[in-house]
């Protein structure tokens, strides 16, 4: 699956290394596509196909998504409803994939779960891009005093654990599903903004850019209408990464029992839940449906950016 | 190289005022101040005077901050308002547990992963490396809190190999502990192998078709010295960097860890802390751990210097 020519760059960033935390800089690397290299060549971009699997993961992340949009439409009990008559219940016709300790439909649980892990998966990575996103292209192509001050911003914030920081926020703040979301997505600014902006960086000086520039165009044109463009595989590849990420990130408070607070069903709680106790021991279902399910989506998710790196040519760097 | 180091120090201390300012500004931030978390049920106006009092809470906020972080300086993080335990004796009991449980994982990450990887690059794309590659490519979607409650209860609840909680001090019976902490180490240590395994095939992969190697082929030398004499420690830079970069990553792995296995590490501490809003505990183990995690950046940075001096030319 990886690209074993295109790594080479890795090593070339140990010059990016001197001033900055490792690593980190080679998010710079992250960027810097072949795309300029073969578009100005006339080579005809030979495409691998994207593959049965690509196709399989893109389903199954189409499938979450739109369970979790018609749930409150679907046949499901209540996600809270508690049956005592069916407590422990393995699967069957009335419930699909059985039920909790409390007689929950795990089914049900299982989807209006996906609703956190995705609104805060997907919410946050918008948040992050909107805002570095849009940082990240004008100091990558005005460059300058702004530049260097949003660049040395971005890596004092990287320079926190995500986690704690995240956790510190939660404890102070409050744990809504809207407090959670805003949260990550600050917390995903930096990074965002150094994806965009070293791609940014990339195109500011090529010949189009030059040329949309001696024509008049102003800046607020060519970033919006000649860089953008551009930018966007790049982007929309480590948004993805990113949405993997910060969903890693949700199921690892909800685990800890810091994201939205019970009875809301989430992956992370579920899992949680059919750990604690003796549930492993009675009732693995609990545990196994949704760890199933994480396991499939943020596997699906990355495959779906792998495929996408290796269509639009763009270097994985470290992450 | 001397004035090199000099400047990421002075980084170093930017970024950690930065983050004491931050991490005293959570506090203060919240609604109220700080004296309703201290008193807590105690809230008393005359007890509420009194400790405004002693914590110079009446004075500036730029005032207080100092006043703060020199207590900081002396070891004083203040205390929990639940039993009085002091945030310091917290955290020097928890911070072993998180180190022990991140040195074993990475032990084991890098014992799985480099011998792997020096394996499958000498040929690529034969059916042992897809299986190999295909596989930590999986390992990537098994984050912690997915993969440690799957290893409970196959070796825990299932099979009855290892304890699924419980916690010896190395220093009181080093083979209980050891044993006791295999499967919270093994459940942080997936991602890792998955990460450092891609990235070094991949550089080893690219430095094999150098030519210093053709070179080294050429002159008759056999392929296992070629791997560790010459395509080993320039294939290692970003390996080392990626270790870095998972720091992060392994903290939280440990909060898990040790939430699900009762470990009483830094991580259980602060969650329990949070969930019992015990606030000066969550800022003082929040200051800590950060603080930590860039000075841990700060000396990988350094030590990426000694490994390849190419880097202080900048």
């Amino acid at each position: 699956m990886p690209d074993d020519s295109e790594l080479t760059a890795t090593r070339a960033s140990s010059q990016l290394l001197a001033d900055q935390v490792p690593g980190l800089a080679a998010l710079d690397e992250l960027v810097v596509s072949r795309q300029s290299e073969t578009l100005e060549s006339d080579d005809i971009l030979v495409r691998k196909p994207l593959g049965l699997l690509f196709w399989f993961a893109i389903g199954w992340v189409g499938l979450v998504i739109l369970l979790a949009l018609i749930a409150n439409l679907l046949p499901l009990p209540n996600p809270d409803f508690q049956n005592y008559a069916a407590i422990n219940a393995p699967p069957s016709l009335h419930h699909l994939l059985g039920t909790d300790e409390l007689g929950r439909d795990l089914l049900s649980r299982l989807i209006f779960g996906a609703r956190v892990s995705l609104v805060v998966g997907f919410g946050s990575v918008l948040i992050g891009m909107v805002v570095g996103g849009t940082l990240g292209l004008v100091s990558g192509y005005k460059g300058g005093r702004l530049d260097v001050v949003l660049n040395a911003g971005s890596f004092v914030l990287l320079a926190f654990p995500a986690i704690v920081a995240v956790i510190a926020i939660v404890a102070f703040w409050g744990q809504s599903l809207l407090k959670i979301t805003l949260i990550i997505g600050i917390a995903s600014i930096p990074v965002l903004y150094r994806v965009v902006r070293a791609s940014s960086l990339s195109f500011a000086n090529r010949d189009f850019v030059t040329a949309a520039k001696t024509m008049g165009a102003g800046s607020t044109r060519v970033v919006f209408r000649e860089i953008l463009p551009n930018v966007v595989p790049a982007a929309v590849t480590f948004g993805l990464i990113a949405v993997a990420t910060v969903i890693v990130l949700e199921g690892s408070l909800a685990f800890l029992g810091l994201s939205v607070p019970l009875p809301t069903p989430s992956w992370g709680n579920m899992i949680a839940e059919g750990s604690s106790n003796n549930n492993l021991q009675v009732n693995p279902y609990i545990m196994m449906w949704p760890v199933l399910a994480m396991f499939l989506l943020l596997l699906s998710i990355n495959l779906i950016g792998d495929r996408l790196r290796q269509r639009f040519d763009i270097r994985e760097g470290l992450l | 190289m001397i004035k090199y180091f000099i400047r990421r120090l002075l980084q170093l201390v930017v970024v950690a005022f930065i983050i004491s300012v931050l991490v005293f500004l959570l506090v203060h931030l919240l609604p109220g101040d700080p004296s309703v978390i201290i008193l807590g049920p105690n809230d008393t106006a005359h007890n509420r005077a009194v400790l405004f009092q002693q914590l110079g809470l009446n004075k500036p906020l730029v005032q207080q901050y100092f006043t703060w972080l020199t207590a900081v300086f002396h070891g004083n993080l203040g205390q929990s308002y639940l039993n009085h335990e002091s945030v310091r004796h917290i955290i020097s009991t928890g911070w072993p547990i998180d180190l022990e449980l991140i040195i074993i994982s990475q032990v084991i990450a890098f014992g799985v992963a480099i011998p792997l990887a020096l394996v499958t690059a000498r040929r690529p794309n034969q059916p042992f490396d897809n299986v190999a590659t295909t596989g930590t490519f999986g390992m990537l979607a098994l984050p912690p809190f997915v993969i440690a409650p799957i290893l409970v209860a196959v070796f825990a609840v299932g099979l009855h190999w290892f304890p699924a909680t419980g916690y010896v001090p190395f220093s009181q019976e080093p083979g209980t502990n050891l044993h006791d902490m295999i499967l919270p180490s093994l459940a942080i240590t997936a991602g890792s192998i998955a990460v450092y395994y891609r990235l070094f095939r991949s550089d080893l992969i690219s430095t094999l078709q150098e030519d210093f190697i053709t070179m080294a082929r050429s002159k008759g030398m056999s392929s296992r010295r070629i791997m560790w004499r010459h395509a080993f420690r320039p294939s290692s830079f970003s390996l080392l960097a990626a270790a870095g970069v998972n720091i992060g990553a392994l903290i939280a792995g440990t909060f898990i860890v040790e939430y699900l296995f009762a470990l009483n590490g830094l991580g259980f501490s602060l969650v329990a802390a949070v969930n019992q809003r015990d606030y000066l505990v969550v800022q003082g183990i929040t200051l800590v751990v950060a603080i930590v995690y860039v000075v841990l950046q700060f000396i990988i940075d350094f030590v990426f210097t000694l490994v390849d001096p190419r880097v202080t030319r900048g």
